[in-house]
């Protein structure tokens, strides 16, 4: 999967719910995975299918499952999304999905950094700017918004625009696919020199 | 106010920076512990084996299998590739990683297994001013210990896997002091409820928590465990509580702690770790522990609890922009505005999970338990959170009383927490649990969670309804 981010313009699936947790997004029955993929009909599957099996009837009213929506690839969500588990299974079953970016009022602290490193981008922005995006969205699903990362802005529906904020560091990564671990891996010098002078008091291979 | 005074978070902080945080760059962290399990590591190694990287630190890295293992007694390696070949095969993958790895593992059969949180302090290797990190949020309860604790997702195991660091932005400080003295009745777990009763699920995003006041210095480290182990569901990464002598005579001759010389330097260090006098928080709340009752959840997330001889709130409580989640939330638990939960008949108790499965846990349910019977048709499960909590109340005859009682005693493990290894609500039923999250469906698809102490679980054992402890007590 791609871990880049530059711009994207397409509609929004909204899901007017606070408190969104790991594990709605994506529930522990598919956390048995030795892989990333794989997860994306696990994907709010407790919402999206009848008893949560995927094999089962859709949930017609669930977002996902309506024709108007079924196309999005911007998640427009309540406050607080993504809260409890680290599961990185969660942003690994919504970008298998096809998702792009989340549109919050706040993100759990675990969920946005691990979303940020699978190219999924999170984009909080003010109460009032979520209202307008749902009222917008409700009267017509066909709205479309524009995500310029490099410019850090948000197009509305108004013909306006509003910044948003983002991890200065993680915003560098998406734009110029700088590789994280390989960027941890360079600063080998600076750990060596730590651990001369700070001897590790702990061996866990002693217990 | 002095200029220098410093939080226990800015000292554990400072002491681990490789690299400072510039120009927006994050900081470089040194990692002192990584714990790790089957569920969130095998992505983490795989993306190890790709590059061809070694596991940096083997001998700060300690491995254990919990999440998906069964607990039913009768469940062995040969029957478990039968009825859970997907987990079987994740508990096989660990194995062959740690060993590929030289990274140490407690696997089934193991005496020192256990769940990742419990064996952590059990075997001393956590310890005050570390940073302990794992793959799963409840790392936090490694805080109570006075060590910088936080979950981290896998890509980021694989980041400390490969260099024993993190790249991290410093959090902000958040005090939450507790003052007074808890009423008979209520424990840690209480506290932690009503925290996040207070600051609401998302109140501690971006933040460190710090517990401090006397409702909390008077816990033992169990219990500190307890409170610390939910910082999560307030939002906070990790939560810390400052080591002191309750800390330092836990800790003392466990396995893995510093002994003779070593123990003496430690203490010494160790003793210079408390947030000084004058040193500022960036936020601070201050709950009255004397007035805090009993707690239970009625919602589907940990801030959604009240207490136990409360009600349910009605609709004109609740902010107009938040009605519609708190309705979705009561349709699916299937109560109503203004109902009480005390007599609401339930289905099952679970007493287990890394926030209540230790020896203090389980003495505490015990004792409500002995000498009593569990409700007719109530299922009662006892899951103790490591191999050797499970052998201690075996000897000390805790786990005869539950079986006298009629619960099933079972072996260490996640377990009904998360419900990956096959112990599970039918949809529908009703649990009173001393676990976590009352997340919709965490405890078996169509579940519903009633989160509590392990004294409400025993009283609500006894009654087969929402019980006040003090009730069954008095």
């Amino acid at each position: 999967m791609s871990n880049s981010f530059t711009r994207y313009t397409g509609t929004m699936a909204p899901l007017p719910i606070q408190n969104i947790d790991t594990d709605q997004i994506i529930p522990a029955s598919y956390l048995k995975v030795t892989d990333r993929s794989g997860l994306a009909s696990g994907l709010f599957s407790r919402w999206r299918y009848r008893d949560g099996d995927p094999e089962g009837e859709p949930v017609s009213d669930f977002v996902l499952n309506r024709a108007e929506h079924g196309a999005a690839r911007i998640l427009l969500a309540g406050d607080n999304f993504g809260c409890g588990s680290s599961r990185e299974h969660a942003p690994w079953a919504l970008v298998g999905y096809g998702f792009r970016a989340v549109i919050s009022t706040s993100f759990a602290d675990i969920f946005r950094s691990n979303a940020l490193k699978n190219g999924l981008l999170v984009v909080p922005v003010a109460e009032d700017v979520s209202a307008a995006l749902f009222d917008a969205v409700a009267a017509d699903p066909a709205t479309e918004v524009t995500i310029d990362l490099e410019a850090r802005t948000l197009s509305l529906p108004d013909g306006g625009e509003t910044n948003f904020e983002v991890d200065p560091f993680a915003r560098r990564c998406l734009l110029d696919g700088t590789d994280q671990l390989g960027y941890l891996l360079n600063q080998a010098p600076a750990i060596q020199a730590f651990e001369a002078a700070n001897p590790a008091r702990l061996d866990t291979r002693s217990g | 106010m002095s200029e220098s005074a410093r939080t226990l978070f800015e000292k554990i902080w400072r002491r681990h920076l490789v690299t400072a945080e510039e120009r927006g760059l994050p900081a470089t962290i040194y990692v002192d512990l990584h714990l790790v399990h089957e569920v969130t590591s095998p992505q983490a190694f795989t993306e190890l084996d790709e590059r061809g990287l070694p596991v940096r630190r083997p001998d700060l890295t300690l491995a254990t299998m919990d999440h998906s293992t069964p607990t039913d007694p009768s469940i062995d390696d040969t029957r478990l590739r039968v009825l859970d070949p997907e987990g079987s095969a994740q508990l096989d993958r660990l194995q062959a990683n740690c060993e590929r790895h030289g990274v140490p593992l407690y696997a089934m059969g193991d005496e020192r297994r256990g769940i990742v949180h419990v064996i952590g302090p059990e075997l001393g290797a956590t310890q005050p001013g570390m940073t302990v990190v794992c793959g799963d949020s409840h790392t936090s309860t490694h805080g109570a210990v006075g060590a910088l604790a936080f979950g981290i997702g896998t890509s980021e195991v694989g980041h400390v896997l490969a260099t024993q660091c993190l790249l991290q932005h410093r959090p902000k400080t958040y005090e939450i002091r507790v003052d007074g003295r808890l009423q008979e009745g209520v424990v840690a777990k209480d506290i932690i409820l009503a925290v996040i009763a207070r600051l609401g699920i998302g109140g501690g995003t971006g933040h460190v928590f710090e517990y401090t006041g006397e409702a909390i210095r008077a816990l033992d480290m169990e219990g500190r465990m307890t409170v610390c182990n939910m910082s999560i569901e307030g939002g906070a990464r990790a939560g810390l509580i400052a080591p002191d002598e309750v800390t330092f005579s836990y800790l003392e001759g466990r396995p893995m702690a510093p002994a003779g010389d070593a123990w003496e330097a430690a203490l010494e260090e160790w003793r210079s770790l408390p947030t000084e006098e004058g040193a500022v928080y960036d936020k601070t709340t201050t709950l009255d522990g004397s007035a805090l009752e009993p707690m239970v959840t009625y919602g589907t997330n940990p801030g959604m609890a009240i207490p136990i001889a409360g009600a349910v709130p009605e609709d004109d409580a609740i902010e107009p922009e938040k009605r519609a989640s708190f309705r979705k939330a009561l349709d699916y638990m299937a109560l109503e505005p203004g109902q009480q939960l005390q007599g609401k008949p339930i289905d099952v108790v679970f007493v287990g999970s890394c926030t209540n499965s230790r020896y203090s846990d389980l003495m505490a349910a015990a004792n409500v338990l002995r000498g009593r019977k569990v409700a007719d048709g109530l299922r009662v499960l006892i899951v103790p959170g490591s191999d050797a909590v499970k052998r201690q109340a075996e000897r000390d005859g805790l786990a005869q009383v539950f079986v006298d009682a009629g619960a099933e005693w079972r072996e260490a493990g996640c377990s009904m927490c998360l419900a990956m290894n096959g112990d599970q609500l039918a949809p529908g039923q009703y649990a009173v649990s001393t676990s976590n999250r009352n997340f919709e469906g965490r405890q078996g698809a169509g579940g519903r969670t009633f989160l509590a102490s392990p004294l409400t679980a025993a009283a609500s054992a006894i009654t087969g309804r929402v019980t006040d402890v003090r009730e069954v007590l008095s």
